[in-house]
């Protein structure tokens, strides 16, 4: 018996990814310097987030020859974004043939209620998350992988420190916390129970948990694996510096290589100016991605 | 008691550090080329073939891993197979070259093509389930080679001397008999060198 879709080919996918960076391109160009520089992934886009917040309007699922050129450029996976809860969006992307779709808050939300219930695909999914209920969330819906929202397009990685550093904190309370507590904590959280307990037993969240939203320099990326990220999503970061090939893999060999400090000195040498970052504090709330999804 | 690296570059590490320990082994995560001195055997992950290959060019790890695998067992899963592999199909150069093989890459095709499926492999047992993603599988071996598991007739697992290799992932699953058989292979080369 041959059985695709199956929660562990969809989770086991991700897992594949641990350690790596998956990072945004807008082209075959841009893809092939990706995969060239040791990217675990790509995701295609039509405009890379720091232009979706410049261009303001309504962000959408990328023009699908950009998607098409991207799958045949490279033999690395192609990951996609949909809009939250746009159903076909995600069904056209599963029907061309991507790897993974990323029901993304930094396009505009289809839906301002429902999230897309992940488990009734194929393909599978990763879903963005500020603490353990969204992420629960997300987990029972069928998100086969997680990442941090942080702050997208902004070259600012506090949002996804603050993130990444409030997940871990509700798991360990969770896993200390007695069986007869949770029940409470999962009403407190917005968490389904059974996710939780899950979570409690393994002493870990069943699916691969990335860092992503404003990762700007290779110090950044180790941070964020310092902090127990299992890979990280560069967006912006690497096709808006200087030199994106030599960017590209600096931040791939801080990833691997978190903890070895001279080694991201070395990388973070002459690598020319990063991102200018936004301060989030500046962004009236309208403007905050990570505030898009429910 | 054994120790057995996982060569920790990128990838599925974890699962093989505890399907080594639940074998009986002792296992450590590899990153640094000096690491492999005091190892028994080496487990190449599953991840993404390109990837590994520039971090074991970066880091200066090929001659070593080639000079390890004289004497040592290694066992390769999905991307560990494709860099054991002598020849990749479509492309002039391989890997490490040990395992006398010709492999394809994303040989069952994208991601919503990955599966699930039962396996018979020779010397482990029956009912194994094979995890496949985005799997490679063996298009052809030679004469020193033991095949030992197919899937509608596509070699998925294969040994030659002390390299074992498996399209699939065993690490994704509770099973660890495959792991043992490895673990077993390391034994016996120790025993030849004492």
């Amino acid at each position: 018996m041959l059985k695709t879709g199956t929660e562990r080919v969809k989770r086991g996918m991700a897992e594949m990814q641990k350690g790596g960076v998956i990072m945004d391109v807008v082209n075959a160009e841009q893809a092939r310097i990706a995969e060239a520089a040791g990217a675990v992934a790509v995701m295609a886009l039509e405009r890379v987030p720091s232009d979706i917040r410049a261009a303001g309007g309504v962000a959408r699922m990328a023009d699908p020859t950009i998607t098409e050129e991207v799958l045949n450029a490279v033999s690395i996976p192609v990951m996609a974004k949909a809009r939250i809860g746009h159903i076909v969006e995600a069904r056209v992307l599963e029907a061309m043939g991507v790897d993974y779709i990323d029901e993304s808050e930094v396009l505009t939300p289809a839906d301002e209620v429902f999230h897309l219930l992940k488990s009734d695909y194929t393909v599978p999914f990763v879903c963005g998350a500020r603490d353990l209920g969204e992420a629960s969330r997300r987990i029972a819906e069928g998100a086969s992988m997680l990442r941090t929202k942080g702050e997208p397009g902004t070259g600012n990685i506090v949002e996804a420190v603050r993130h990444m550093r409030m997940i871990q904190g509700q798991i360990r309370k969770v896993v200390a916390m007695s069986e007869d507590e949770l029940m409470t904590e999962a009403k407190n959280l917005g968490a389904p129970f059974e996710i939780l307990l899950q979570i409690k037993k393994a002493g870990k969240l069943p699916v691969v948990n990335f860092a992503a939203g404003g990762i700007a320099t290779p110090a950044d990326a180790a941070l964020m694996m310092e902090l127990g990220a299992d890979g990280v999503f560069v967006g912006s970061g690497i096709f808006k510096s200087e030199n994106p090939e030599k960017f590209a893999r600096a931040i791939v060999e801080a990833t691997t290589h978190y903890q070895d400090y001279k080694l991201i000195a070395e990388l973070s040498k002459g690598l020319g100016t990063a991102m200018k970052g936004i301060d989030i504090s500046t962004l009236a709330h309208g403007e905050r991605m990570q505030e898009r999804g429910w | 008691m054994l120790k057995i690296g996982v060569l920790a570059l990128q990838g599925a590490v974890r699962e093989h550090i505890a399907a080594i320990e639940e074998s009986g082994a002792e296992a450590v995560a590899v990153k640094r080329v000096e690491e492999l001195i005091s190892l028994d055997g080496l487990v190449i992950p599953g991840g993404e073939s390109t990837a590994m290959r520039r971090l074991i060019d970066k880091y200066s790890f090929l001659e070593p891993l080639k000079e390890f695998a004289q004497n040592k067992p290694v066992f390769g899963t999905c991307a560990g197979l494709i860099l054991m592999a002598k020849r990749i199909q479509g492309q002039d150069t391989a890997h490490l070259e040990l395992i006398d093989m010709t492999v394809e890459r994303n040989a069952f095709g994208r991601q919503v093509d990955s599966f699930e499926a039962d396996l018979m492999i020779h010397g482990v047992g029956e009912d194994f389930t094979g995890v496949f993603i985005r799997a490679p599988f063996i298009v052809e071996v030679g004469p020193e080679v033991e095949i030992l598991s197919k899937h509608n007739d596509r070699i998925v697992a294969a040994k030659q001397g002390h390299f074992l290799c498996a399209a699939f992932h065993p690490e994704l699953t509770d099973d660890y008999r495959l792991h043992q058989f490895f673990v077993k292979m390391v034994q016996s080369a120790k025993e030849v060198v004492a």
